[in-house]
């Protein structure tokens, strides 16, 4: 099987019923996706697809069509994404385990929707949970990738 | 460890010299390490093991900086869950050292027992600690014999500030001078002739001298002890905001946590184990075993483990045996026979601590005219920190080595030695940065259950991690409580209040499973209670240990976060009979000049005369003193067709100096969230030893949906402190009141979402 990933194209040995998080994780040790519940509960496991936000730890590997990107795809410490570099600005995360998982969600959210209302980022944001309750960094944070994007 | 030293290997060069050096009661050292040189500082005369070492007899010494040719290292022996602690600690020895934080590596550092920790015990002395009485100070002072002779490098209380406020800079002060008294002994200059700046010694010339360069001779030199520390105002980089050396690594996804360790040859590993102190029969294995990429089943003590290729393969497999899990004979089995077992204690006769009794409760309340009363009830609560805990370990025949993320690396070495049978010097322990713990890390179950496994394939690495099945099924939750209030208001205000608290205790709890008793009451039950700083004429506090319910711990904030429920509810319930408005009551009600200023800010802060909230809307003010520090907290909330919505919080705590300004802030917001989250939604119930709810679909805490506005503010009035966990108590309280405001409905029980439907 042959999967894009990150935009490397990469052949995988592995059970198409493996979920892609583990693939990331324990077969490529692409760690930045996080494992938190394992049954769609948390988001930590958070990747694209495409473009739209996936559940990794739901998604099997052997029905994925499509270009997958992890965190460590999206931008890089020297090059972060506009979505992380307002996460840095704004000093978001607390213990950090589920920020991967937070970013891919608004980067998709923002991908879609360039100016969200409260609403619209409470019900894309909702399926992602922070035990360390950052929220309100979260949401400035959004804001602030927003008008990142919007300037370009 | 990098920089060519390694908490596994000995340590060369001895310590010599430093114990001849005095100031007061406190001993600065420093020691020659491979090509460079540490400082670092302590307090007794009586040795505690080196932890640069391996000579028993060397002098203790708790290295903070390490300077060789590659650079300086900043140890930071308190762990990090999350809370930014490792990058304060580092933030002030850089801040005396002269050096920028960001330019320093930052290591946990060995596990030690000279890192005790002083202020967390401290905390648990039976004084107010709005006190500063000389009996309380020096009692205060003492409680570092106790911490030394436990030799406790523990992580909890939000104690890591306080302890290292003095001890961190000093460390670095000290380092500063000795680096300058190299150079002038190299130049021939004088001493005080000389500065410092970015990590040089700058002569009067202009020339800058790296440190690094320095560090060889500054080994060979008595160092420099007297130092004074430099006045806060001149601070460059402590109180400024500072981006906090994880958060690029945590926003890239490239900050590695415990979960992410990857080493050659290492096997992935999950368990599945009895209730704590129950009993796993293995039943069947088969179907187990045949699944591809597993490698092996094994039975431990308590549980049953699978060993394989992936986590995926090892999670696949355990949910295939067929076990036999038994709870321990003695406990109650379910939730109801727990409240009944509360209930009977609450109205047993005598009690486990009565450390506040002001004037004469009895008399004050003997007549049943004007006499208010009230029953609370909070639940058990799950830790569930986001990372699932995990751990890797390698045995071999003659060492062990760990890598897991705890908040008491000293109880894992000695346990660790305990169960495999070495010598402690032969366990090595490489702290993990902590995806979250709200205080699970403060158990060493799933350390020695990683342990146990890999002793099952000597001389291959093998990383344990729960399923957050497991993780629930293993909670070791806050204590369910029952409280009763009673009380009677006087023209003055309040004039007695009566609290009673049944619980089981987590002392005992947590002790016995390292093997350990301590005597006297269980504190922990009480506080956040008797240790407020209010003068009620009548004022009595009494707590009652139940028998042990479920294995309860030390759960964020602990005591105080049922506590500051019990009484901020009742004390709102006194001035509403009373007619009285509650921030009047309060501010007649508190003794303490800090906590006043807090109080009188909160209210200032959300406009409490002016704006009033709309019809539908309420608000409510709860105020607790916990781990010193007081913290007030306003709620607001909004009746509204789809439900009740908190739409607003304000928080005001004073930490005395606030030394990361961003961080405290989002400690303080987290907090009162963390507290408010789990008032509204969860709580852990039993059944048949085992708690009912599974994954985060049934206990979350809170989403971002239900996140309302926060505004927050730091005083700085009171002595230095913490603020992992003060933000927590007067969460729920503030947050029952406004919803009796809001809807006259006065909820005494927790989680509030079993009574009133939230949006
Ligand atoms: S791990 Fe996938 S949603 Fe929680
Ligand atoms: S930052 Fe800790 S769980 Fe979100």
């Amino acid at each position: 099987m042959e999967l894009r990933i990150n935009g490397l194209a990469r052949r995988i040995e592995a059970d198409p019923d493996m979920p892609l998080l583990w693939l990331l994780r324990d077969v490529l040790g692409l760690t930045g996706t996080k494992y938190g519940c394992g049954v769609a509960a948390c988001g930590a496991c958070m990747v694209h697809v495409d473009g739209q936000a996936v559940l990794a730890c739901q998604t099997l590997i052997g029905d994925i069509e499509g270009e997958i990107t992890t965190i460590e795809g999206l931008g890089t410490p020297d090059a972060p994404h506009p979505v992380q570099a307002a996460w840095i600005e704004q000093q978001v995360a607390q213990c950090g385990y589920c920020q991967s998982g937070q970013i891919m969600a608004a980067a998709a959210l923002l991908a879609q929707n360039p100016d969200p209302s409260d609403d619209e980022i409470d019900a894309a944001m909702q399926g992602n949970l922070c035990r360390c309750a950052t929220y309100p960094r979260i949401r400035a944070a959004i804001r602030s990738a927003a008008l990142r994007l919007e300037a370009g | 460890m990098a920089r060519g030293f390694s908490p596994g290997r000995p340590r060369r060069g001895g310590l010599a010299r430093a114990g001849r050096i005095a100031r007061r009661s406190l001993l600065i050292g420093s020691a020659a390490v491979a090509g460079g040189v540490a400082f670092g500082v302590w307090r007794y005369t009586r040795p505690l093991p080196d932890p640069f070492a391996d000579d028993a007899e060397a002098i203790a010494l708790t290295p903070y900086v390490v300077i060789d040719a590659e650079g300086i290292t900043l140890i930071a022996p308190r762990a990090d869950k999350g809370q930014g602690s490792r990058w304060v600690q580092a933030a002030l020895i850089a801040e005396e050292l002269d050096i920028d934080p960001a330019s320093a590596r930052i290591e946990a550092g060995p596990v030690s027992r000279a890192y005790y920790n002083r202020a967390l015990l401290a905390e648990n002395l039976p004084f107010l600690p709005t006190d500063q009485g000389w009996l309380a100070r020096n009692a205060r002072a003492a409680s570092d014999i106790p911490a030394r002779l436990l030799g406790l490098q523990m992580t909890g209380g939000s104690s890591t500030v306080p302890d290292g406020f003095r001890k961190l800079r000093e460390a670095g002060a000290v380092a500063r001078e000795t680096l300058k008294e190299a150079a002038a002994l190299r130049e021939g200059l004088d001493r005080a002739a000389l500065g410092t700046e970015d990590g040089h010694v700058i002569l009067p010339g202009g020339r800058r001298i790296p440190y690094t360069e320095l560090a060889p001779d500054a080994a060979r030199i008595e160092p420099v002890t007297t130092i004074v520390l430099r006045d806060p105002a001149q601070w460059r980089h402590l109180g400024k905001p500072m981006l906090r050396g994880d958060i690029i690594a945590k926003s890239t996804g490239t900050q590695a946590f415990g979960i992410d360790l990857r080493l050659p040859d290492m096997l992935y590993a999950t368990v599945r184990a009895a209730p704590e102190g129950g009993r796993a029969g293995l039943i069947d294995d088969s179907a187990a075993r045949a699944m591809p990429g597993v490698h092996s089943v094994t039975v431990i003590e308590g549980g049953v483990a699978v060993l394989a290729e992936t986590t995926w393969h090892a999670f696949r497999a355990a949910e295939a045996l067929v076990l036999d899990l038994t709870g321990p004979p003695g406990r109650p089995a379910d939730s109801a026979a727990i409240w009944q077992a509360l209930s009977d204690s609450l109205d047993a006769r005598g009690h486990d601590s009565r450390n506040r009794n002001d004037g004469d409760v009895e008399a004050a309340l003997g007549a049943g005219d004007g006499v208010i009363e009230a029953e609370y009830r909070v639940p058990f609560l799950a830790h569930a920190p986001m990372e699932p805990l995990n751990a890797t370990v390698l045995v071999t025949d003659r060492a062990c080595h760990i890598w897991a993320g705890t908040q008491i690396p000293d109880f894992v070495v000695t346990q660790t030695a305990r169960l495999t049978g070495l010598p402690e010097t032969a366990i090595r322990l490489d702290n993990q940065m902590i995806g979250g713990s709200f205080g699970r890390r403060l158990e060493l179950d799933f350390i020695l259950q990683a342990v146990r496994v890999a002793q099952s394939v000597p001389g291959r690495p093998v990383k344990m991690t729960w399923t957050r099945e497991e993780d629930f099924a293993q909670s070791r939750p806050r204590p369910a409580q029952i409280a009763r209030a009673r009380g009677r208001m006087g023209a003055a205000g309040i004039e007695a209040l009566d609290l009673t608290i049944a619980s089981p205790s987590v002392m005992s709890s947590w002790f016995g499973r390292v093997w350990l008793n301590p005597p006297g009451p269980d504190i922990s039950i009480v506080a956040g209670a008797w240790d407020q700083p209010f003068a009620i004429p009548h004022f009595r506090v009494t707590g009652k240990r139940a028998p042990d319910l479920a294995p309860v711990s030390s759960w964020r904030s602990v005591g105080a976060s049922s506590t500051g429920f019990y009484l901020g509810s009742f004390m709102d319930e006194m001035f509403e009979s009373a007619g009285i408005d509650p921030f009047d009551g309060l501010l007649r009600a508190c003794n303490d000049d800090v906590s006043r200023a807090v109080i009188d800010e909160a209210r200032r802060l959300c406009d409490w005369r002016g704006r009033q909230p709309g019809p539908g809307r309420g608000r409510g003010v709860a105020f607790c003193l916990s781990f010193g520090v007081p913290c007030a907290e306003v709620v607001e909330v909004e009746d509204t067709p789809d439900g009740l919505r908190i739409t607003e919080a304000w928080a005001v705590a004073d930490i005395g100096t606030v030394l990361d300004p961003v961080n405290a802030q989002a400690q303080l917001s987290g907090g009162m969230l963390f507290g408010l989250g789990h008032a509204m939604n969860c709580q852990i119930t039993y059944a048949d030893h085992r708690p009912e709810q599974q994954n985060f679909y049934d206990h979350d805490g809170m989403r971002l949906p239900q996140c309302p506005r926060v505004t927050t503010r730091l005083l700085e009035n009171g002595p230095v402190r913490g603020l992992g966990e003060p933000g927590l108590p007067p969460a729920a309280a503030a947050l029952a009141n406004a919803i009796r405001a809001a809807t006259g409905q006065r909820l005494r029980q927790m989680p509030f979402a079993d009574q009133i439907r939230f949006a």
